[in-house]
């Protein structure tokens, strides 16, 4: 069974990777898994200037799935850089490290800082983390605008060497429209989706559960709706399709390659099992063997439509 | 080190009007669990169930076993509630910080002050253990709603802790709000008032009360807080308290902290 996958010219061990905000920098799953059986390790999204993040609460739970305001709480690249290189330089598997800013700028200064030789073997350019402000756009993210998403990554594509991911939010009409904007400035591959906008309430206090009022739904209840958002991006553009949203287990893992994804990450089930990772690595594995399917990659796009 | 644990249920009954005590056969928890300290249970029922774990507090330490003390407050906890003996449950843990015992002294005069509100009692009972083990005084500030709702009174008897008891109606113990016996007590003992360590648990106005009383005579408090938790292992960083020194994470740099360190006059 062969579970390698190409983006850009890398080869990935396999395409299981972690989601960003959920798996720390890897480290802190080390106690419970071996981390390293990830296909990558897709890092907290870091900021240029450290950032506290937003006012508890910053998480509740719903049906199916979970909401989350945490706003980008970071200490900064920088510190990232020298309190966790060491380790991620080390383990051995693929890192992404994961940038934001508040504008193009900022995206590509950021992207810039987290680049050395060699390492990380991609940046995954956080333009749709629904929990912090932006004043220069027309909508409320960067990846609401196709127009700021190609210019935003065309510049980062400038300063950095490292395979450029642009992560993309479904919280738009078309979401095809701003995945083509982002491999027009030059993306390597785009991930998608990240969180959907949504609110809870406390019915008997008559106030917001969060917060930061609005946070972003992940989890189960959003697959149905990663999923066709990654169906229709796959037909939209050229470039790798990295899918996640709601992946529990090894099958859903599987329902997105069909999809036309080429890798996943798992997010929100870390949270909620710190062993889910190779639990579904392990699982997806069985669904390849249990279908006969000798290569990983011969999955991505198979739905049969 | 934490670690995933499947324990089986040893016994799982009501103690109180929505309470109940859960013992488990767990080794290494029960060889590893510091007071103070908590787990995350998975209290998932198949596909559709709750998605995140369950935080409890350690409640009691025994050879092998550990137990939970907790309220049937909403779907998890009425799910843990109907689990029976001989299940298995998935415990994350131990999780977080400890008491420190140290900051409690023994000798002449000097007591461990603990102060404990509702089911916030529950990890003072495995603290109150501890420092009995370590030859210290304590004494016992409880307080509930009513008298039903009055938790592990015995228990603490057979320590050697009689408990100053206060329920908001009335009908046991002073009249009011566990933080009006201990400020009472701590008034008619200020000049010895140098010698005691408070230890606090419950709602979270009734922290901030506590630390007022321990500012106005000079004490050392230590208080162990609730948090909303999805990870509980400084991942996902929801559990964010707001600190003097910033946002903290409450499953990973508490959930025991110093009362000053805790900003109070924040909202939330």
């Amino acid at each position: 069974m062969d579970l390698r996958i190409k983006i850009g010219g890398t080869v990935f061990k396999n395409p299981v990777w972690s989601a960003s905000g959920t798996f720390g920098s890897g480290r802190e799953f080390t106690e419970f898994i071996d981390v390293s059986e990830a296909g990558a390790i897709v890092a907290k999204t870091v900021t240029l200037e450290a950032r506290e993040g937003n006012p508890p609460q910053r998480i509740v739970e719903t049906p199916s799935g979970m909401l989350n305001s945490i706003g980008l709480e970071n200490k900064g690249v920088e510190f990232f850089k020298q309190e966790n290189y060491p380790f991620l330089k080390s383990v051995k598997t693929r890192v992404v490290i994961s940038v934001a800013g508040f504008s193009a700028e900022d995206f590509a200064e950021c992207a810039e800082r987290a680049s050395e030789k060699n390492f990380p073997d991609a940046i995954e350019v956080n333009l749709s983390c629904p929990n912090v402000k932006h004043g220069l756009t027309r909508g409320r993210l960067i990846a609401q605008d196709a127009g700021a998403t190609r210019r935003t990554v065309a510049r980062v594509r400038k300063k950095t060497g490292c395979l450029v991911i642009a992560k993309l939010t479904p919280n738009v009409t078309d979401i095809a429209e701003i995945a083509r904007a982002a491999e027009d400035g030059g993306a390597d591959a785009v991930s998608l989706v990240n969180t959907y906008l949504g609110m809870a309430v406390d019915a008997y206090k008559m106030k917001p559960v969060l917060g930061n009022i609005v946070g972003g739904l992940s989890g189960p209840a959003i697959k149905p709706m990663a999923l066709r958002a990654v169906w229709e991006v796959y037909k939209a553009v050229k470039v790798p399709v990295i899918g996640m949203g709601g992946i529990m287990s090894g099958t859903d893992a599987a329902e997105f390659m069909l999809c036309g994804a080429r890798a996943v990450q798992v997010g929100t089930a870390n949270l909620a099992d710190p062993a889910a990772h190779n639990r579904i690595l392990r699982e997806f594995r069985e669904y390849l063997d249990e279908n006969k399917i000798k290569k990983a990659s011969d999955l991505t796009g198979r739905l049969q439509v | 080190m934490a670690r995933i644990n499947k324990t089986k249920i040893i016994s799982n009954r009501r103690v109180a009007p929505d309470h109940f005590l859960v013992e488990l056969d767990a080794p290494y928890l029960a060889r590893h669990a510091e007071p103070g300290q908590f787990v995350n249970v998975k209290v998932r029922s198949g596909e559709g169930g709750p998605l995140l774990r369950l935080p409890l507090g350690i409640h009691n330490i025994k050879k092998n076993r550990v137990s939970f003390l907790y309220k049937t407050v909403g779907t998890k906890t009425k799910l843990l509630s109907a689990k029976a003996k001989g299940e298995t449950l998935d415990v994350l843990g131990p999780l977080g910080n400890s008491f420190d015992t140290s900051r409690a002294k023994s000798g002449a005069g000097r007591k461990a002050l603990l102060v404990a509100g509702g089911h916030g009692v529950a990890p003072l009972f495995a603290l109150a253990r501890k420092l009995r083990l370590e030859k210290k005084e304590v004494e016992l500030f409880l307080g509930a709603c009513d008298a039903r709702h009055l938790l592990c009174v015995k228990e603490f008897k057979q320590l050697g802790i009689k408990a100053r008891v206060a329920t908001e109606c009335g009908r046991a113990g002073a009249r009011g709000y566990v933080t009006r016996v201990l400020s009472e007590y701590l008034a008619g003992n200020a000049e010895k008032a140098e010698n005691f360590m408070i230890y606090a648990c419950g709602p979270k106005p009734m922290l901030a009360a506590v630390s007022a009383e321990a500012e106005k005579y000079g004490l050392s408090a230590e208080v162990s807080l609730d948090a909303y938790m999805a990870c509980g292992i400084g991942v996902c960083l929801g559990c964010a308290v707001r600190t003097v020194h910033g946002y903290k994470l409450v499953c990973k740099d508490g959930p025991v902290f110093d009362a000053r360190e805790i900003d109070w006059k924040s909202e939330r």
